[in-house]
This record gives C-alpha cells, sequence and structure tokens, in this order.
C-alpha cells in the first residue's frame, strides 16, 4: 500500500544542513498497524509527515497504491483525502463546533452532502462517546476529548491509511487511555496505521510490526515480541532500557 | 486653559440658531456628514479589498519564495510609499497629477475615494499578514492533511480566524481613517469638517461650529466602537469555557 524507496530529507538551515532522514527503504501492506518509536530528533515524525507531504523529501520515493506521492506531477490533495493524519497538538479548527470541524472537508470537498457528512459524523461520534459534544467548540473539551475528535475528523473521510504523530505525547496521563482505546478499537476494525508514539504497552499490544529509528535509519525492526523480547541492536537495547521500567 | 469669552456661554440659544438654523445652515453639517461617511465607507471597501490581496499575496509569498515574486516586489513598494509619506500629500497628488487627464464635475470626491482607500489599503494590508501569520501552523497542516486545497483551507480555516484576530486592529484603522477625511476640504470637498468651517467663517462664531462638528465625530467613533466590541463578543464565542 505504502511503498518507501530510499528517502532522504535534508532541512536548510541558517545554522546549515541538517540531515534528518538517511535513506529509509520501507513497504507497509494494507491492513499493518505499523508503529515508529526512536529517541528525539530521529526522524519518525518527519518520516510520518513526507507520507502525505507535508514534509517534502529530498531524496527517494514514496509510493501509494500505484502512484507517486513526491512527483511534481501528483494531486497531492487527492491523494491526502485518503490518508488521515492525527496531530500531537491536535489542531482542530477552533472557530468551528465540533460537529463543524468534522463535516468541513467532506462537505467542502463534495464527497458528501450537509446530511450525509452530518449523519456520519454523528455515528462516529457516537463510537468515541462524544455526541453530546457535536454543538460545543474545541476549547470547552480536554485534551483526551480534543484528540478522539480530531481521530474522528481524519475518520470522516473515509481514508485508506490512518498517520498518527505522537497522539498522546500532548495530553495529561490520564487522558491518554481513552485515546489509545480509540486507535485499539480502529486497529482491531482492521485500519491501516502508522504509528510515532512513546506509548510502548501500545506498541506491544497492537503493532503487527515496531520499527526503531535513529540518526534517520531504521535501525531494526520486528514483531513486538521479537522486537521487545529479544532486540539485536545495541541502540535500540540501550533505548528500552531507558524507557521500559 | 485657554482664555474663553463669557459671551460664548450668554445667548446659547442665539448662537444655535446663527450657526444652524438660520438660511438652513444646517445642511453645510448634514451635507458634510453625509460625505464624510461615503468617503468613508468607499475608502474602507477600497482599503479591505486591497489590504486583502496585498496581505495574500505577501502570505503566499513568504510561504514559497518562489511564487508571487514580481507582485510581492510591487507590493512592498506600495507599502513602502504609502506608508512613508502623508496621506495630505498623497490627497494632493492624486487630485492634482493622477485625475489629471480627466473631466468632470466629482473628480476631488473620486480623488477622495481613491487616496484614501489606497492609503487605508496599506494599513490593513499590513495588520492580515500579521493576523495570518499569528495563526498557528499548524491548522494550515490540519486542512491539507483532509485534503483540502491551500487556497480552500485559507478561506475557510485560516482566514476566519486571522479576522478574528485583528478585527480590534481594523477597527482602530478604520476610526483612524474617518477621522483623516476631515483634510477633504483642501481639494475642495465640503465634508462635515469643511461645512463646519464655512459656518464659522460666515457666523465669525468658531465655538458652536466647532465644536459642534468635533462632537459629532466623537460620537461616531464612540457608536463605532461600540458596535465594534459587539461585534468581537460574538466572534468570541468560540473561545468560551
Amino acid at each position: 500500500m505504502i511503498n518507501v524507496k530510499n528517502l532522504q530529507k535534508t532541512f536548510h538551515n541558517a545554522g546549515g544542513d541538517v540531515s534528518v532522514l538517511n535513506g529509509i527503504d520501507q513497504t507497509i501492506e494494507k491492513g499493518e498497524k505499523v508503529v515508529i518509536i526512536g529517541p528525539s530528533g530521529s526522524g519518525k515524525s518527519t518520516f510520518l509527515r513526507c507520507l502525505n507531504l507535508l514534509e517534502t523529501p529530498t531524496g527517494g520515493e514514496i509510493w501509494f497504491q500505484d502512484t507517486q506521492v513526491n512527483s511534481a506531477k501528483v494531486n497531492i490533495d487527492q491523494l491526502r483525502q485518503k490518508m488521515g493524519m492525527v496531530f500531537q497538538h491536535f489542531n482542530l479548527f477552533p472557530h468551528l463546533t465540533i460537529l463543524k470541524n468534522i463535516t468541513l472537508a467532506p462537505v467542502s470537498l463534495k464527497l458528501q452532502t450537509e446530511e450525509e457528512a452530518t449523519e456520519k459524523a454523528m455515528k462516529l461520534l457516537e463510537r468515541v462517546g462524544l455526541a453530546d459534544k457535536a454543538q460545543s467548540y474545541p476549547v470547552q473539551l480536554s485534551g483526551g476529548q480534543k484528540q478522539r475528535i480530531a481521530i474522528v475528523r481524519a475518520l470522516a473521510m473515509n481514508p485508506e491509511v490512518m498517520l498518527f504523530d505522537e497522539p498522546t505525547s500532548a495530553l495529561d496521563p490520564e487522558m491518554v487511555g481513552e485515546v489509545l482505546e480509540v486507535m485499539k478499537e480502529l486497529a482491531d476494525d482492521g485500519m491501516t496505521m502508522v504509528v510515532v508514539t512513546h506509548e510502548m504497552g501500545f506498541a506491544r499490544e497492537v503493532a503487527t510490526r515496531v520499527l526503531f529509528m535513529d540518526g534517520g535509519q531504521v535501525l531494526e525492526e520486528g514483531s513486538p515480541k521479537e522486537f521487545f523480547g529479544n532486540p539485536k541492536n545495541p541502540r535500540l537495547k540501550d533505548f528500552l532500557s531507558k524507557v521500559l521500567h | 486653559m485657554a482664555h474663553i469669552p463669557l459671551s460664548v456661554f450668554s445667548a446659547v440659544g442665539e448662537k444655535f440658531y446663527d450657526a444652524f438654523i438660520y438660511k438652513d445652515r444646517w445642511r453645510y453639517i448634514t451635507d458634510g456628514f453625509a460625505l464624510t461617511i461615503l468617503i468613508t465607507l468607499v475608502a474602507v471597501v477600497i482599503g479591505t479589498i486591497l489590504g486583502t490581496i496585498v496581505a495574500l499575496i505577501k502570505v503566499a509569498h513568504t510561504n514559497n519564495p518562489k511564487k508571487f515574486k514580481i507582485s510581492n516586489a510591487i507590493c512592498n513598494l506600495y507599502l513602502t510609499v504609502i506608508r512613508g509619506t502623508p496621506i495630505m500629500v498623497q490627497l494632493l497628488i492624486v487630485y492634482s497629477i493622477v485625475l489629471l487627464p480627466f473631466k468632470g464635475t466629482s473628480l476631488n470626491l473620486y480623488a477622495c475615494f481613491i487616496a484614501f482607500g489606497v492609503n487605508s489599503g496599506a494599513y490593513v494590508a499590513e495588520i492580515i499578514r500579521g493576523g495570518i501569520q499569528s495563526i498557528d501552523h499548524g491548522q494550515m497542516e490540519a486542512g491539507r492533511s483532509l485534503g483540502l486545497s491551500q487556497r480552500t483551507t485559507m478561506i475557510k480555516i485560516i482566514f476566519p480566524q486571522a479576522l478574528k484576530n485583528v478585527l480590534p486592529a481594523i477597527g482602530n484603522e478604520f476610526i483612524a481613517l474617518l477621522k483623516e477625511t476631515a483634510i477633504a476640504g483642501y481639494i475642495g470637498v465640503q465634508d462635515m469638517t469643511k461645512g463646519g468651517d464655512i459656518i464659522r467663517s460666515i457666523t465669525y462664531d468658531p465655538y458652536t461650529s466647532l465644536l459642534s462638528i468635533a462632537a459629532v465625530y466623537l460620537l461616531i467613533v464612540m457608536l463605532f466602537t461600540h458596535l465594534l466590541t459587539r461585534l468581537e463578543r460574538r466572534l468570541r464565542k468560540g473561545d468560551q469555557r
């Protein structure tokens, strides 16, 4: 479903060039739940953001269902409609009600009528237990509620893959659970997911494959059992010894 | 404190009659008032449209320096010249140079529309640009990640939030504009200030005429400030907890 070939990304800053991704090759199949872990600055978020071209790769290729994502000819807006994304800081639209947050994209893009979109939004809200918040504004919600809405907003577009960029990192500890719960349900429904996270428990429980990134490369990957039970890369061993207590 | 002769306070009714009632002199004020408001409104419309366009070009150029290179340079020139010269001089230039080839009866009024509109546009542009750039980049990313185009995201997500943030600043700009139109008399437009001055020159009583128009300006500004506060409050409902 997603094919990444020798992906490179270099940021050109005033202080010089910073090379964030140094050749990543990955194939993500339909239905897979890939969890990416690694220390800060390892390039895992940049990798994720390259997949839907929020960051433009400086080298290599990304393919999504027979279409090259990073080519000049691609209609990126159309591709992004099939790739939902959830951000660390939710990025809900503060000037719109929860319902409008969810229906804005499908209605603006004429994929659904106002009624269809509202009906679908209400169903999804029901599923995450927030139907009573439809007419609220984002500022009235807790962090965990906001992130659940953000997930619903992405789902309203009927995406074929969901990208999660540290979805629980900005949450109070007590709200992490409710968001992970929604993500687990999504995984059980068969959604293809790519998740950047620090939640090792989630990785262990939900992932079909775990990637460890550092220095802009994937240093190790494997099933959660293999990955956590028998890590081989010394950098990964060191990392796991620090995050698992 | 300035010396105020006692006679000011005597015969107020008579002075008022002289200044406004006799020979229908109140028409100087009401006709002038209408022109002042007309000039302000037309300038606000021109200024908002021009300012928004300039702001969008500048933001688009900042986001992608390869785009809108020439337009951006023109915008910068416009902002520099307009903000670097007095509005008075701009008005005279528009009337005496720009509109020189044209013939007609209301050229001085058109000069006001153009000069004040173009002048206001420069200030509005910088306000709106600041407003757009104050919106968290995550909003654009969220919009784009849903498959909305840059344009749609700008129109439906960024711009409404930016507008709400800059509303007080824009309101102040238009209040300033309203007061700036008082120089329209310089090119022979009988706005409210000119009207008051004409009454002063007829009646030789500067107090009644000038203080009256000052009061009218003050009232309009206060009314506008009030409306602005109410509008702001309505727009702010998304911030309530």
